[in-house]
């Protein structure tokens, strides 16, 4: 195995808090697009999107891996031109195993921002409408304030499911250590060693805090932000 | 000016209203609720499109819809306050009320900030946020976050209807203050008659959708159509007379009203003031011959203009009190007991303490 166990589980950590930090990054603008696209543009094919954005909620993670395989491997159209054009290279790196977590929570965090956004009482947007503030100007000013718990809670529910992701990484990204091997890669590799029974039960009570913390630190954090809102 | 003509279709309702007022002025939209007033309102603050019509405003175009004008409801500097107040709960009071005026650079100020903030008395309220106030602290705070987006019209959607009597009564003299301070024309939208007594200039009359008629209110008090949506109780003339005496030990005035006299109840009036009063149909008496011997302080000689039946069994009698118009509202029985007819002399009884309540002051005095 690969160095001192303390450090297989320090280095799993930290990776998946790295990978998970990386993919919310990455995921949050454009969930907070998809959000306001699904709930408040009407057009043809609205349906199709909606769909479309749940599906890794419903697809085997595995074969969400192998499409984005499929779509930014080395020899991939999408992936060679992005590392001609900017040598960005995705498959079995760090930013191709947050890539895949932001493609699997990213259903996750929509629904919650959705949710949000949906609760904004569209009054009060035509109360800054007719104190004179144009339509981008009462997004950043009124609706996106407002959708703020919603936002919040998306981001770090996203944030604990992606530190746990498991089947689109291994694909997408593969299982190296120090590189995409997270926690859960981690765990299922001390699993499938002989003697890994001590480092694999560590590795599962670490996840399991992980996660519970980042649920109530999700949970906290709203509270205090619809408390902020008067809510 | 403002010149309004909209059409539009709303699932089972349909709203066609044409109306024209003067400006400056406050414009009452009255009428019982469903019948169309808030439609019409958003219609003039841009917030909902006509199928087709038009508005105008001191002879600027906001929507034309033959034209394919619509100027959009953030360039039409038209103040409105909700019904519902609509303060933004992630900003504080200070927050919301300089909202409109950070987006409003370049128009004409109508008020200054501190003038604003001294005129509702929004001084202590700065810091705090929306939740912490009450329904009338909410409702002035909306007040002055429109009046600094720097309107050139005011839309009043039913500002009181959601607030309890005593707070109506804390915010109503706020909203006399700013009609005498400012001369930004105003709609105001209401289902209570008083409201409009004390605020208004102009009434536009709706009712399903449709403006049954529109003019000064002094005109408009004597509609007979009004009775059915205020009720009977709630029927009298409005006429205007300016201050002439005033008795400060015993709250009486007496006030000029056509070529008469006639003495009211009035606390804090000054000499020359302009008045408003209503005074109740159900209120007036008529007598055929002069009285003696009364408690009552007006007895006016006038003529028998028209006698209607009401919708409640009894007769509206319209007379003329030397050139003003009242109406006294009597019961079949003393109609035929009288013999009253068009053209008849009648003596005119007016308690003095039945105008308590339904007198207000217009402009300020001496």
């Amino acid at each position: 195995m690969n160095g001192s166990p303390d450090s297989a589980e320090l280095e799993a950590l930290r990776l998946s808090l790295e990978v998970a930090v990386r993919s919310v990054g990455f995921s949050l603008p454009l969930a907070v697009l998809a959000a306001w696209v699904l709930t408040r543009a009407r057009f043809p094919g609205r349906l199709l999107l909606d769909a479309f954005v749940h599906l890794p909620l419903v697809l085997p993670p595995v074969a969400v891996g192998y499409v984005l395989l499929l779509l930014f491997g080395a020899r991939a159209p999408l992936g060679a031109w992005l590392r001609t054009q900017f040598g960005i290279q995705l498959a079995f790196t760090t930013a191709g195993a947050a890539l895949a977590t932001a493609v699997m929570t990213f259903p996750l965090m929509v629904r919650a921002i959705r949710l949000s956004l949906e609760n904004v009482d569209r009054g009060l947007e035509d109360a800054a409408r007719t104190l004179g503030a144009a339509p981008l100007d009462r997004f950043v000013s009124i609706t996106l304030p407002l959708m703020l718990p919603g936002i919040l809670a998306g981001a770090v529910t996203a944030f604990a499911a992606g530190l746990g992701e498991f089947g689109a990484v291994i694909t997408f990204a593969s299982n190296v250590p120090g590189v995409t091997r997270t926690l859960p890669l981690a765990l299922y590799t001390a699993m499938q060693s002989p003697g890994g029974d001590a480092l694999a039960l560590r590795l599962a009570i670490l996840s399991f805090a992980l996660g519970l913390l980042g649920l109530l630190a999700a949970e906290f954090l709203v509270r205090r932000v619809r408390r902020y809102l008067g809510g | 000016m403002l010149e309004v003509s909209v059409l539009k279709q709303l699932g089972e309702f349909r709203l066609d209203a044409t109306f024209t007022a003067p400006t400056p002025g406050v414009i009452a939209l009255f009428g019982r609720s469903g019948s169309g007033k808030s439609t019409l309102t958003n219609a003039i603050a841009g917030l909902v499109a006509p199928d087709s019509g038009a508005i105008t405003l001191d002879g600027e175009p906001l929507t034309d819809v033959g034209r394919s004008l619509f100027v959009p409801a953030d360039l039409r500097r038209i103040g409105y306050v909700f019904q519902d107040a609509r303060l933004f709960p992630h900003l504080t009071v200070l927050g919301n009320v300089r909202y409109g005026e950070r987006r409003r650079r370049n128009a004409p100020p109508l008020i200054g900030f501190d003038e604003v903030v001294a005129l509702l008395g929004l001084a202590h309220l700065l810091p705090q946020r929306p939740w912490q106030l009450s329904g009338g602290e909410r409702q002035r705070v909306s007040l002055a976050r429109a009046l600094l987006s720097r309107p050139r019209l005011l839309l009043l959607d039913e500002p009181l209807a959601s607030l309890d009597v005593a707070r109506r009564e804390e915010v109503l003299p706020y909203l006399v203050a700013l009609r005498d301070r400012l001369s930004v024309p105003m709609v105001y939208v209401s289902h209570q008659f008083d409201e409009v007594l004390r605020l208004a200039t102009h009434l536009v009359l709706l009712e399903g959708g449709r403006v049954l008629a529109e003019g000064a209110v002094e005109e408009m008090s004597l509609y007979p159509e009004l009775q059915s949506i205020i009720g009977p109780d709630l029927v009298g003339a409005v006429i205007e007379g300016v201050v002439t005496r005033v008795s400060p030990d015993t709250g009486s005035a007496e006030l000029a009203v056509g070529t008469g006299t006639l003495h009211v109840s009035l606390h804090g009036a000054q000499p020359g003031a302009r008045v408003r009063l209503q005074l109740l149909a159900r209120d007036v008496i008529l007598a055929t011959q002069p009285v003696q011997g009364l408690s009552v302080r007006n007895a006016l000689a006038s003529t028998v203009i028209a006698i209607s039946d009401d919708d409640y069994g009894a007769a509206l009698v319209r007379v003329d009190v030397g050139g003003a118009i009242v109406l006294a509202r009597i019961t079949q029985d003393a109609r035929r007991a009288l013999k009253l007819r068009p053209g008849d002399a009648v003596w005119t009884l007016v308690k003095a303490v039945s105008t308590r309540g339904h007198t207000f002051t217009l402009a300020a005095g001496s």
